[in-house]
């Protein structure tokens, strides 16, 4: 069961709406539309399915209708038609006392322009949800603090809002979502007033509070990079459609249109790819018991100048180059005393910007290992860069090695 | 040829018979409204009248200093004094509780108006000709109704005050509600507010500078009524005033008027630095 569902969720501004959804299914552009009927068609036909526990990204350009559609989730703005299932239940057939219950305890949302009371204090904000559901005083403020604290804006609770930077005026606006305890966090743009640094601050931030609350977030953003960046899931709008939904992987490996193509063109894919869509399988591989003379013809087959060495169960032990094994079988040495260790392991999370410069200081190939040291991929600088610019990244071609032996 | 033809409407007429049929149909209301105002006036005028001068000195000293500077507060209680050596003490405190008694009506009716203006479009297209209409009509005019509804005295004075003194309030309340930022009541909204919650939490503290900005403007307003006013029989400053017209007294007309000056000074004064207190952390934006 997701946790929310959208079933044909259109949402027309003018005074006679639901004329104009005829219009619209027989092909009429909105902007047609506009100068017609003087109807804006702000969302059409918009159905999604969101997790329990997601980070759904909705992503457009101004006047995309992400804005709207973000309104539709908690009716602030009512959808001409469709409807909204939250837990099952179709909130549009909510009368006034249970969508107001459903506002005050399921749902928060987080404003582009901070949305702050600015004659109440920091405390007198974040405890305004609270003091609607008529908590008494002292719980709600002391619920009120401890979101102040998650936030990380303890010591501030007295200063009033126009005292603060931008950056700790949307760390209020959070806390004020956060301290009603919401399942669902609608984020409306949440970053985009702020200065690109505190920006990224904050979204390492919110991802780090969701690790530990685990919230379903709706995120509207008009940046391609921050979409890919914390969303788990991503929807991209366009003129009030929403015309592609995948995970980011999926959304820059396979852009539904040209459209979409366009916008991915300047993300950074070095901070979408992680190690697990570069890396490859690894096939050629030493056991601790299989001896020098094994790993030679293991990499002699394989035209490759070092091997990665494992036990049992394919826990990391180390690696040997053909060098080291020549000379480890002419002195009579074992497996063991010629492995080097000086190996670099990675997690199958890390992403590829992370991976550039461990690649380029390593002098053996990358390898991605579990937490129990189990290797599950290796990665090559050239898989590396593979990842950067590539249109997909080849993932059948096995390991065939650092270098091709001379 | 060149005289205007002899075409008349008796537009006049039709008012002199609302008025007549208002007075007749809604005579307990009239009598009503001239219980609740006569008393609330005699009330702060008897109260004013009962503080001993020195207390109500320090009073305006304080208030200056406290919405203004120390200097200030001094000035306006040397400009009080002074209105005392004229040997008009209380025709200022009669002043002063026509003029609280108008202002507190008229934000009691003018703020309610001003909310439901913001709120409903059509009810703002209704009003605001009429208020148009209320700023523009010489103030002369209202006081033949009100002297037909309450006689001559204090109270006409005050109903006259209150129409002409209205529209400031009502339109800086519409627009004061109007203006809160849009996010921000969406955000009231979307914890669950009621529209009264909403309304009372959010709308209103974050309009109250401009509403500020209004009782400023209206109590300006039924400052320069009190004069108008004392030829329908109100007391005061504007009575002497008019006394002074009549007997062509330099004198007495001079220190009345230079009376009222001074208190539209201290009035001024101390309602803006009102404003600029809750002004304070209540800038819109960022």
């Amino acid at each position: 069961m997701s946790h929310i569902r959208l079933e044909h969720v259109s949402k027309i501004f003018g005074p006679k709406p639901k004329s104009v959804i005829p219009m619209i299914e027989q092909g009429m552009s909105k902007e047609d539309i506009l100068a017609d009927t003087g109807h804006t068609v702000g969302v059409y036909d918009a159905s999604l399915e969101i997790e329990r526990g997601e980070v759904f990204v909705i992503m457009g350009l101004s006047g995309s209708g992400k804005s709207t559609l973000i309104r539709c989730f908690n009716l602030l703005n009512k959808p001409t038609t469709g409807s909204i299932y939250i837990d099952d239940d179709d909130i549009m057939l909510y009368k006034n006392p249970q969508l107001k219950e459903v506002r005050q305890k399921k749902i928060a949302m987080v404003f582009q322009h901070f949305g702050l009371f600015n004659h109440r204090t920091i405390l007198g904000n974040v405890e305004y949800g609270l003091e609607i559901r008529q908590v008494p005083k002292e719980e709600r403020q002391e619920i009120a603090m401890k979101n102040i604290e998650i936030v990380g804006l303890k010591g501030y609770e007295d200063k009033y809002p126009d005292e603060l930077s931008g950056g700790m005026q949307q760390r209020v606006g959070l806390a004020r979502a956060l301290a009603n305890d919401p399942d669902i966090l609608l984020m409306d743009e949440p970053f985009s007033a702020l200065d690109p640094l505190i920006r990224r601050e904050m979204q390492l931030e919110l991802l780090d509070i969701q690790n530990r609350l685990q919230k379903t977030i709706i995120f509207i953003t008009h940046d391609v990079n921050e979409a890919f960046k914390i969303g788990d899931r991503v929807a991209v709008m366009k003129d009030g459609r929403v015309v592609q939904v995948g995970t980011p992987e999926e959304i820059i490996e396979a852009p539904a249109n040209d459209y979409i193509s366009e916008f991915i063109k300047d993300i950074d894919r070095s901070k979408v790819f992680q190690a697990e869509h570069v890396m490859t399988k690894p096939n050629a591989l030493v056991s601790v018991k299989d001896g020098l003379k094994v790993a030679i013809k293991e990499m002699e087959e394989n035209g490759i100048s070092s091997v990665f060495v494992v036990d049992r169960g394919r826990h990391l032990q180390g690696i040997v180059t053909i060098d080291d094994a020549i000379e480890g079988t002419k002195q009579k040495k074992q497996l063991m005393d010629v492995l080097r260790t000086d190996v670099t392991t990675v997690d199958r999370e890390e992403y590829v910007s992370e991976l550039i410069p461990k690649a380029l200081e390593s002098s053996f190939p990358l390898v991605v290992t579990n937490e129990d040291n189990r290797v599950e991929g290796i990665i090559l600088r050239v898989h590396v860069m593979a990842g950067l610019v590539a249109d997909d990244v080849d993932e059948s071609e096995e390991y065939q090695g650092t270098v091709p032996l001379t | 040829m060149w005289d205007f033809p002899e075409i008349r409407t008796n537009i006049g007429e039709y008012v002199n018979n609302f008025v007549k049929f208002l007075d007749r149909t809604f005579e307990g209301f009239f009598e009503f409204i001239f219980f609740v105002a006569s008393r609330t006036i005699n009330g702060i005028d008897d109260f004013l009248v009962f503080l001993p001068w020195w207390l109500f000195i320090i009073i305006i000293i304080l208030l200056g200093a406290y919405f203004k500077s120390a200097l200030a507060g001094i000035l306006y209680g040397i400009f009080v004094f002074l209105i005392g050596t004229f040997g008009l003490w209380e025709d200022m405190m009669t002043t002063i509780a026509i003029i609280v008694s108008a202002v507190l009506i008229c934000l009691i009716i003018g703020i309610p108006i001003g909310v439901w203006m913001a709120f409903s479009e059509r009810f703002s297209t209704i009003i605001r000709p009429l208020l148009d209409a209320m700023q523009t009509m010489p103030s002369f005019v209202y006081l033949i109704p009100a002297i037909f509804f309450f006689g001559l005295g204090n109270v006409s004075a005050i109903f006259a005050t209150l129409i002409y003194a209205l529209p400031p309030v009502i339109r800086l309340t519409e627009l004061a509600i109007r203006g809160v930022d849009k996010e921000v009541v969406e955000s009231a909204q979307s914890f669950g507010s009621s529209r009264w919650q909403t309304l009372r939490k959010v709308q209103l503290p974050q309009a109250l500078p401009t509403i500020m900005a209004g009782v400023n403007q209206t109590t300006m307003m039924a400052l320069a009524m009190v004069v108008i006013a004392s030829m329908v029989g109100a007391k005061g400053l504007g009575e002497q005033v008019l006394i002074s017209i009549n007997r062509i007294d330099i004198a007495l007309g001079f220190e009345a008027g230079i009376s009222i000056v001074f208190l539209a000074i201290i009035i001024d004064r101390i309602t803006n630095g009102v404003a600029d207190k809750f002004q304070k952390h209540r800038r819109v934006g960022k």
